[in-house]
């Protein structure tokens, strides 16, 4: 069964195409990442999914149930929104128990959820507090529990993270992650950060103005992208492209390698002045601005003694080497 | 604020100043309030001094207690006031959400034309309000006023509340939809509790005016049953004599039940007023 099938899915604001000819389905207990650039039409997917929007043309199955005209409540799916949305007014039992009461569950079922919910977020202590007196961080569990409770057959998440520090994030994505393992579900998560798709999915949907540019596994994109613009998006840093003639190659018109497959090398056929060096500590990053073109960036390994303004060769291996035509298209089988 | 970021010179010029508006703004309640404690004559010779043990007389608000139809005076205007109020914010706040929430044709043409009446007066069509209230036998009867009032207050209501309400977060709203509350629910228990300041700005722009105001009661409902305090302490004043500390007494009566609501709306009122300015 699958839990989501989007088939043509078009939407329009006025006369602008935000979302064009989406097509994907989703597996049971899939974690699937929509990962773009901002205003691509990430979060209006995601709406669209939810049925807070109407989709100008094309269908939404959830279950292999058609869902057009079936409003977001009842379609067994759960949303955490970007800015927590949790109700002011309400305390945070209050909060995650709204749903339920409105669903006219009974009252005990309601109770255990909640407990088994807060247990499961750490939220006990607060059960009784109003968002306002919460940290963000504890907000983002809260909004994450409501969620919990409905035992929905699809989570939604659109940018749960964006709001939160770099350490809390960490903590945040690892039990985003236990929370998906533990309930088997099938969660929807928007970001627009490479890194936190990278980590969390199974299957990555690369999103472009609105269109799919490629569906995968985090690896399968990182390895073998579809375009210049998968390959430039995942990956940090980014990858490297150069005119395809620099590099020796015979076709395609640019030509793409990741930093991690730069070497400093006195041999390497590539020569330039390093203009920056980030030193990460487990890693050094050097941008190296190239006599005859573009800067780049190399990573290397460890702690290296490279300083700005150092002269620099760069070798590469040929088979890390990505070719990509004029239109950006990846052509198989570059050599 | 910071003790750092005062300068003690700033901080005694804008006291200066606000205390010099206090003194300019309250000035002529305090002198209708110390003169409607005066006898008649006090009023006239020095009508700066406060009452003194001579001077000191409750003759103003006998003639306006023992004039019996006081009271119910007093009822008219409260109840006009509070159902205006009421039904301008109820009605203003639901329009205000449709037209800040809902996409649809003309949506924008609709805002506009509610608009409109901001800027036209509505005394303009007092005949044909008139005629309207005969028509449907209004004419004498508190409801004549509270629509008029309504229909006064609604325009300013929708584009104040309208632009609050644009505000309120869309994924609060749509937290509200997933979780299955209604419309309605979203509204009144989500969205209006978050625009209460806003609430409270549009309850007094428009409570003072309606209170005070003389020209509908006098043309809509001046029969004795529904005459409100502004009317009814006109005949205090006459073509040829006016009886001074009655006018003087009601006036500093009237003044209470508008206070009372004021201080009911002025902590929301405060906080709209110095939303986004202060944090
Ligand atoms: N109600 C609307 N009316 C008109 N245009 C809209 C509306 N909502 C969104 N858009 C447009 O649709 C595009 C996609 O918006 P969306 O919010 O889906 O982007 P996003 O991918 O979620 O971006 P971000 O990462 O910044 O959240 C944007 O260009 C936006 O301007
Ligand atoms: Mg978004």
């Amino acid at each position: 069964m699958t839990a989501l099938s989007l088939r043509g899915l078009n939407k329009s604001f006025g006369t602008v195409d935000v979302i064009k000819d989406v097509n994907l389905d989703v597996e049971q207990g899939e974690f699937t990442v929509f990962v773009g650039p901002s205003g691509c039409g990430k979060s209006t997917l995601l709406r669209l999914i939810a049925g807070l929007e109407d989709a100008t043309s094309g269908e939404v199955y959830i279950d292999d149930n058609l869902m057009n005209m079936t409003p977001p409540a009842k379609r067994g799916i759960a949303m955490v929104f970007q800015s927590y949305a949790l109700y002011p007014h309400l305390t945070v039992r209050g909060n995650m128990t709204l749903a339920l009461k409105q669903e006219g569950l009974a009252r005990k079922v309601i109770d255990e959820r909640v407990d088994e919910a807060a247990r499961m977020l750490d939220l006990a202590s607060y059960l009784d507090r109003r968002p306002a007196a919460l940290s963000g961080g504890q907000r983002q569990r809260v909004a994450i529990g409501r969620a919990v409770v409905r035992q929905p057959k699809l989570f939604l998440f659109d940018e749960p993270l964006s709001n939160l520090d770099a350490a809390l994030r960490m903590n945040t994505r690892l039990e985003i992650s236990t929370l998906h393992r533990s309930l088997q579900a099938t969660i929807i998560y928007v970001t627009h950060d490479q890194t936190e798709a990278m980590t969390l999915a199974d299957k990555i949907v690369v999103l472009r103005d609105g269109r799919v540019e490629q569906i995968g596994t985090p690896l399968e994109l990182y390895n073998h992208p579809a375009n210049q613009f998968v390959a430039g998006f995942l990956g940090s840093p980014a990858m490297n492209f150069f005119p395809a003639a620099q590099l020796g190659s015979e076709h395609g018109t640019i030509a793409g390698i990741r930093p991690e497959h730069l070497r400093v090398d006195p041999d390497g056929p590539l020569q330039g002045k390093v203009i920056h060096v980030e030193k990460l500590g487990g890693d050094t990053n050097i941008v190296v601005n190239l006599s005859d073109g573009p800067n780049i960036t190399v990573r290397l390994f460890g702690q290296h003694a490279h300083a700005a303004n150092d002269d620099i060769k760069i070798g590469f291996d040929r088979s890390h080497m990505l070719v990509f035509d004029a239109a950006g298209n990846t052509i198989t089988s570059a050599a | 604020m910071h003790k750092a970021r005062q300068n003690p010179l700033h901080v005694a010029a804008a006291h200066g100043a606000l205390i010099l508006y206090c003194v300019i703004a309250l000035f002529p309640v305090f002198v209708i309030i110390i003169n409607s404690f005066k006898d008649r004559r006090s009023i006239f010779r020095e009508p700066l001094s406060l009452p003194n043990a001579e001077s000191f007389s409750l003759i103003g608000y006998q003639t306006v207690l023992e004039q019996g139809d006081f009271f119910l005076y007093f009822q008219n205007s409260m109840i006009v006031t509070v159902a205006s109020l009421f039904f301008i914010l109820l009605f203003g706040a639901m329009a205000a959400f449709a037209l800040a929430e809902y996409r649809f044709p003309g949506n924008t043409i609709m805002g506009l034309y509610l608009a409109l009446g901001i800027m036209i007066p509505i005394r303009i069509g007092t005949v044909a309000i008139l005629e309207m209230m005969v028509a449907t036998g209004l004419v004498n009867t508190l409801w004549a006023l509270i629509l008029v009032y309504t229909a006064q207050g609604l325009p300013l209501a929708v584009f104040i509340l309208s632009e609050f309400m644009r505000q309120v977060s869309d994924d609060l709203k749509n937290a509200g939809r997933v979780d299955g509350l209604s419309e309605y629910r979203i509204f009144f228990s989500l969205v209006l509790p978050l625009v209460k300041p806003a609430m409270a700005t549009v309850a007094v722009f428009n409570m003072i005016p309606i209170w005070n105001d003389l020209w509908f009661p006098l043309i809509l409902a001046p029969s004795e049953a529904t005459k409100t305090l502004t009317l009814g302490s006109q005949v205090f004043i006459g073509q040829f004599v006016t009886d001074w500390n009655a006018v003087l007494s009601a006036l500093s009566l009237a003044i209470l039940p508008v206070m009372a609501l004021y201080v009911i709306f002025s902590r929301q009122l405060i906080r709209g007023i110095t939303s986004g300015a202060v944090k």
